[in-house]
């Protein structure tokens, strides 16, 4: 199959599930929601001391984002295999690994970009200002795509389970921690003034590989979903 | 032309069908039929290469299906029991995003002819989809194969909840398929009417 019928295809699901999600607006808010509500209660909950917050800030934010993007999951795959979208998914003369790509951006889109944006906005609750700002801002925006990426495999391989949901996160979340440590330890390096571009770069080389491999092992736990 | 090959499935521990051998010739229109649970869908779903059969091969035009990928997943248009209907979307919406994941996309007024052609109005193409009713949902599905030029298509028990005008539309335009040359392998609990020649039955006892 050509080039353009493939873009096609994958621009079609990207607009199909953004235009699906500014119909259910509250679905999408959701996860934005929960992370702003976490990033302002810890400042309540420890003090306001500002050495303190500055230290366990980047930690915060980075935990409150994974989880918010853990929260977002089971809604990538489970509304089109339930309304039975999936199928005709699958049966596309193109690339099902292309296609599911095209969902995860549009997941990333709806979830993880809002996350990226307000990311200053709450750094700056935990007296996180200038250059470990924006690092923290850089690492959310290498993280975040990897964190879907990974989540997607997840999310397909308890499609049809019931408690998916708990499972997913068992499955996930150990795969979670290496960007856990490099996104929280880029801002913290930076503050330390050594600077976070080797955390950073690490986060890149993530991406680079979820996007790589991700996409495929999701494409077959589809396969295996539909049996 | 489509071809199975000593197929036989499982599901669990029952086995469905074992060394099923069936040829559907273009022109031609399989229906088949069976009780409950006989292992209609599950044929249909191995025919569409959703899911694997446990032996045999099915193969169309002499290659099996399973070689061919995405090549033959350009050849067939595959509606299941499931609509694959968004309810927040509009019926013009669903049936233009659909079509154009199957990639064979269409424009705004082919999709509201194809819409009309099964006896949706106009006024039903930019209502939300949840307010629709079960016929309705199956008829926005069953929209596709107006715009579809795939030469195989494959039904899971397309005249449910339609009403008897919507079946008849549906069986002319199953006519038209077949008599352009395409085939079409049908899940039905109901008689299709079709000239003699054209139809095939094949009947699963579970």
């Amino acid at each position: 199959m050509n080039r353009s019928s493939m873009w096609e295809a994958v621009s079609g699901i990207v607009k199909r599930d953004l235009l699906l999600a500014m119909r259910r607006r509250s679905d999408a808010a959701m996860s934005v929601f929960f992370l702003v509500i976490v990033a302002s209660l810890f400042p309540l909950g420890v003090g306001p001391e500002p050495a303190v917050l500055r230290t366990i800030g980047p930690g915060v934010l980075w935990v409150a984002a994974l989880l918010a993007c853990l929260l977002s999951l089971s809604r990538v795959f489970t509304a089109d295999y339930v309304d039975g979208s999936l199928e005709q998914m699958v049966l596309v003369p193109q690339p099902l690994a292309v296609l599911v790509a095209g969902k995860v951006f549009a997941h990333w889109l709806i979830s993880g970009l809002p996350v990226v944006l307000l990311s200053p906005l709450l750094g700056l609750q935990f007296g996180l200002d200038g250059e470990p700002l924006g690092v923290l801002a850089l690492s959310l925006l290498l993280g975040t795509p990897t964190l879907s990426m990974i989540g997607a495999i997840g999310a397909a391989l308890v499609l049809g389970v019931r408690g998916s949901g708990l499972l997913v996160a068992l499955l996930v979340l150990p795969l979670y921690v290496p960007v856990l440590i490099f996104g929280a330890g880029a801002v913290t390096g930076s503050m330390a003034g050594v600077g976070g571009e080797a955390n950073l770069s690490l986060l890149g080389a993530c991406l680079v590989l979820s996007l790589f491999l991700a996409p495929w092992a999701t494409a077959a736990a589809l396969r295996i979903a539909l049996e | 032309m489509l071809q199975a090959v000593g197929l036989s499935c499982r599901r669990g521990e029952r086995r469905l069908f074992s060394d099923l051998n069936v040829k559907v010739e273009p022109g031609t229109l399989l229906a088949v039929v069976g009780e409950n649970g006989s292992g209609k869908t599950s044929l249909l779903r191995i025919f569409s290469s959703l899911l694997p059969p446990e032996e045999g091969s099915v193969l169309w035009d002499g290659q099996d299906i399973h070689q061919l990928k995405e090549l033959y997943a350009g050849q067939l248009t595959y509606l299941g029991h499931l609509n694959g209907i968004k309810d927040d979307l509009t019926p013009l919406e669903n049936l233009m995003s659909a079509t154009s994941l199957a990639g064979e996309p269409c424009s705004n007024n082919g999709a509201k002819e194809a819409l009309e052609a099964i006896g949706l109005k106009r006024p039903i193409h930019h209502l939300p989809s949840k307010v629709l009713s079960q016929g309705q949902k199956r008829r926005v599905t069953l929209a596709r194969l107006w715009l579809s030029t795939r030469p195989l298509w494959l039904l899971d028990e397309p005249f449910t909840s339609l009403d008897a005008a919507s079946t008849n539309v549906v069986t002319q335009r199953l006519l038209a398929h077949v008599q352009r040359g395409g085939l079409a392998v049908l899940v039905t609990h109901q008689e299709v009417a079709l000239p003699a020649e054209r139809l095939q039955h094949l009947r699963l006892v579970g």
